[in-house]
């Protein structure tokens, strides 16, 4: 699939200004070819330091077919006064001919310091009105995602970008309250989750859902808050009480009550893993069965033992997503209700507390 | 995980909490075994679903892959096959290790399929699985065949017991055509269901699988605006249409027996027409949709031959131009033989008597070599009962139209009138457009993924059930009959058309075709 620009910039401008570029560029790419229409999925803001700029439109750029249809990048230089704009609008040409060719919109501001306090008024107009919008800061500025956040619907963020842990996920939970959080450090987790509970979907083995005696997960030395929701799904859904993890040789160990027993919980830093993220998960039941999960080329090194049984060891396929699959599986998922992710979240934050 | 004694596989399962949240479901062990393997079907469909589904991580945690066909070949050869296949026909590019994933646990056996010795070492192969598995792993027979060796395979799969397991689920699934006419589809339903349980039975109509197809129920049952017009008062006419632009191809032999009525209106299209027509489910369980589905089948008379002149019309398609280039009409292209009277087009009106739409057409058309690909769904809504406006003004005034477009483009447009900037009031039709690629950020699997995946997991709404089959059977057998028993020559279309002339016959004063 090709792409053509169409591009308008505009030093000292107003968002009214902007608006009607967008306006006058849509129109001029659909009188050119009547079958250009403009993608109308997803508003995204998104909040990045001037610096940065570059960097975070490529791994946006990265993420194809999940692009929001209209992206609002507010880039932010401290001492900036003037407001400079420039609008693209790009064509998706289709593999064949006959069907539609997308547009899609880039909006970059770039702003200062002076612009902050009004923040939401120029970036009102520039959204498009009545379709969902998504909001993310990647570098932080959580003051700005308050101010903007009346004109979302939904947050992207990430726990495990945060330095402490713990804060990430009393962020993640405050957040939550005002708009539905998409937290990448749990979509790090899908994976997982998908393959746990559908190991333990085999009919013999599901009752031993309620027998679990220990949980080890194996993340990222930066990923504690991807490992703690990973177990906090787990509290979650089997109604486990959960208690506060202690360190422990460099790792997070304690126990969950579950009510016939409890559950030894550690979160082993895995410092060979080279991406954010999970490097394995092994379960243990009461009744002796024991599940390993691993990372492994091509898809999840699994590995089953019992008191019975045989070993065995076989991989489970799966193309991994990269971070750049997961940002554009987040962006997806601002479209989407995860009902799982906030009993999770309150369980991780016992545990990190 | 070894065979444990005694496992509980037929009492009650406690819910498993850990699924609730999660897009994908998980899809038990299972052995899927096509027979056909090294068809066109299976390597063009079936292998690159398969190699996709690996990709997304959607096959299930212990999932072997066992191909059956007439070929002698070792194992390695049948792997090497199926590389070759996904890496030419895979909607994306294979990742070498979770392809090597996938191919590791492919197996092949070789035979013809009425050949005892194919199922006892097929038998053999899947207990092989098994061990390896550790675990009762559940079976999909996968019938990618020519449509002969249906009641083959399915016996044979009864009498080497294969068709059974203790403690597993074996499902069977069958390619279309299911039957050539309604006295083969019965015979057919008899043998197969003397083997498997009907809710062991997956009829595969590809169409059911794709998202706009799914999506005509969303439209018509999750929207509140359109269901109050969805009847006979406002209704005039339903239009449903699958056009290709192309001819023939490679595939003679199989279109010259079967023909433009078969292949696509006794199932996809009539599959269309259900989802326009049906009442609203009690729910979306696959009963209770198939139901509502059968009903409506049972609700179109079948034809006679007195009347089947008057509501069914057929052609071939002679000499044209499409894409630009001179193209040679049906009886000159490769395989087909000089004398055919097979139709390349058919249109047929037909009308369902229930209480919604009685007195209301619907007419069905699909050829080849037509002016351009579309399969659409085209509700045609009657006049408003008064124009105000002033003569000249009403001119443009047109009915609302509302088109579902299956593909390619998939969406919706309703036409409606306008005023036409000015100082006059003068009106003229416009759309107002809803396109699939403009509104999501996911892309739609194959048809063929889902199918999958969902036989694998038993859930049985998008596959046809003996019923329908018959049901589509006995509305289309006549018009075959009355067609084979009448000699040609057949009318003629120009190619790269609209269509034969003929068809506009069928249509009553005032309904017109929408241009292709």
């Amino acid at each position: 699939m090709s792409r053509t620009d169409a591009v308008w910039s505009e030093q000292g401008t107003t968002p009214d200004a902007i608006e009607a570029a967008l306006r006058t560029l849509l129109i001029e790419a659909h009188a050119e070819r009547e079958e250009v229409f403009p993608a109308r999925v997803l508003n995204m803001i998104t909040f990045v330091d001037l610096d940065w700029t570059g960097e975070i439109a490529n791994r946006l750029r990265g993420v194809g077919r999940y692009h929001a249809s209209r992206l609002v990048v507010l880039a932010y230089e401290p001492r900036r006064e003037r407001l400079d704009a420039r609008v693209t609008v790009s064509t998706h040409h289709p593999a064949s001919p006959g069907e539609l060719a997308l547009l899609r919109e880039t909006v970059v501001v770039e702003l200062g310091d002076r612009h902050l306090d009004d923040l939401r008024t120029i970036a009102d107009p520039l959204v498009v009105t009545d379709l969902p919008t998504l909001l993310w800061s990647p570098h932080g500025h959580h003051e700005t995602i308050d101010e903007l956040l009346p004109l979302a619907q939904a947050v992207l963020l990430d726990s495990v970008e945060e330095p402490d842990h713990a804060d990430a996920l009393d962020r993640a939970a405050a957040l939550s309250e005002r708009a539905y959080v998409v937290d990448l450090a749990w979509l790090r987790s899908t994976p997982w989750r998908e393959r746990v509970a559908a190991m333990f979907d085999t009919p013999w083995l599901r009752p031993e859902l309620q027998l679990l005696s220990s949980v080890t997960v194996r993340h990222h030395p930066r990923s504690t808050a991807a490992a703690a929701l990973l177990v906090g799904w787990l509290a979650s859904r089997l109604h486990w009480r959960s208690s506060r993890l202690v360190g422990v040789n460099g790792e997070l160990t304690g126990r969950a009550h579950a009510s016939r027993q409890d559950i030894n919980v550690r979160l082993q830093t895995a410092p060979e893993l080279q991406v954010p993220g999970l490097q394995g998960i092994t379960v243990e039941t009461a009744a002796g069965h024991r599940l390993r999960l691993d990372r492994g080329p091509g898809g999840l090194r699994a590995r089953f033992s019992g008191p019975r049984e045989e070993d065995h060891e076989w991989t489970i396929p799966g193309a991994s997503r990269g971070e750049t699959g997961v940002l554009g599986e987040g962006i997806r998922q601002a479209l989407l209700r995860d009902p799982t992710y906030l009993p999770a979240l309150g369980d991780a934050r016992t545990m990190l507390a | 995980m070894a065979v444990a004694a005694g496992r509980p596989t037929e009492r009650k399962q406690p819910e498993n909490p850990l699924t609730a949240g999660l897009e994908r479901q998980p899809v038990p062990p299972t052995t899927l075994v096509i027979f056909g393997a090294t068809g066109d079907l299976a390597r063009r469909k079936l292998l690159p679903a398969l190699y996709n589904l690996a990709h997304d991580g959607a096959l299930p945690e212990r999932f072997y892959l066992i191909g059956v066909s007439r070929k002698e070949k070792a194992h390695e050869d049948y792997r090497r096959e199926c590389e070759e296949a996904i890496e030419r026909f895979s909607r994306r590019k294979p990742d070498p290790d979770v392809l090597k994933g996938l191919l590791e646990n492919v197996r092949y056996v070789p035979g013809t399929f009425d050949d005892d010795s194919v199922y006892k070492a097929l038998g053999d192969c899947m207990d092989a699985s098994e061990k390896d598995a550790g675990e009762p792993l559940n079976r999909a027979f996968y019938l990618s065949t020519a449509p002969a060796f249906f009641p083959v395979i399915v016996g044979k799969l009864g009498e080497s017991k294969l068709s059974e397991h203790e403690d597993a689920q074996v499902r069977c699934i069958i390619e279309k055509p299911f039957g050539t006419s309604l006295e083969e589809a019965r015979e057919l339903n008899r043998e197969v269901l003397a083997v498997f349980d009907e809710t062991s039975i997956y009829r595969i109509d590809h169409y059911l699988g794709k998202e706009t197809v799914q999506n005509l129920l969303a439209f018509r049952f999750a929207n509140g605006m359109f269901e109050p017009l969805w009847n006979r008062n406002y209704i005039d006419y339903v239009q449903i249409t699958a056009a290709e632009d192309i001819g023939v191809g490679t595939r003679a032999e199989y279109y010259d027996s079967a023909g433009a009525l078969r292949d696509l209106i006794q199932n996809h299209m009539m599959q269309l027409l259900c989802q326009v027509a049906m009442e609203p489910p009690v729910n979306f369980n696959a009963e209770e949709v198939r139901n509502e589905k059968v009903k409506v089948l049972d609700a179109i008379p079948e034809p006679t031959p007195g009347d089947i002149d008057q509501m069914a019309v057929r052609a071939q398609y002679g000499p044209g131009h499409a894409g630009g280039e001179d193209v040679p009409g049906y009886l000159e292209e490769e395989g087909v033989p000089a004398d055919s009277n097979t139709e390349t087009y058919a249109a047929l009106r037909l009308e369902v008597d229930n209480w919604r739409w009685a007195g209301v057409p619907f007419y069905l058309r699909t050829g080849k070599r037509l002016a351009r690909k579309v399969t659409e769904i085209a509700v045609t809504l009657k006049p408003v009962p008064h124009l105000a406006f002033s003569q000249d003004g009403s001119l443009g005034v047109q009915p609302n139209q509302l088109v579902l477009t299956v593909q390619p483009n998939e969406g919706v447009s309703l036409r409606i009138g306008a005023k036409i900037p000015g100082t006059r009031m003068i009106i003229r039709p416009v759309n107002m457009e809803f396109l699939y690629g403009t509104a999501f950020l996911s892309q739609s699997p194959e048809a063929y993924e889902r199918l999958i995946t969902d036989a694998m997991r038993g859930d049985p709404t998008l596959f046809t059930r003996n019923d329908e089959v018959e049901g589509q059977w006995r509305i289309c057998d006549p018009i075959v009959k009355r067609w084979e028993q009448t000699p040609g020559p057949l009318p003629k279309y120009e190619a790269g058309s609209q269509g034969p002339t003929e068809a506009t016959a069928l249509l009553r004063d005032g309904d017109t075709w929408r241009a292709i």
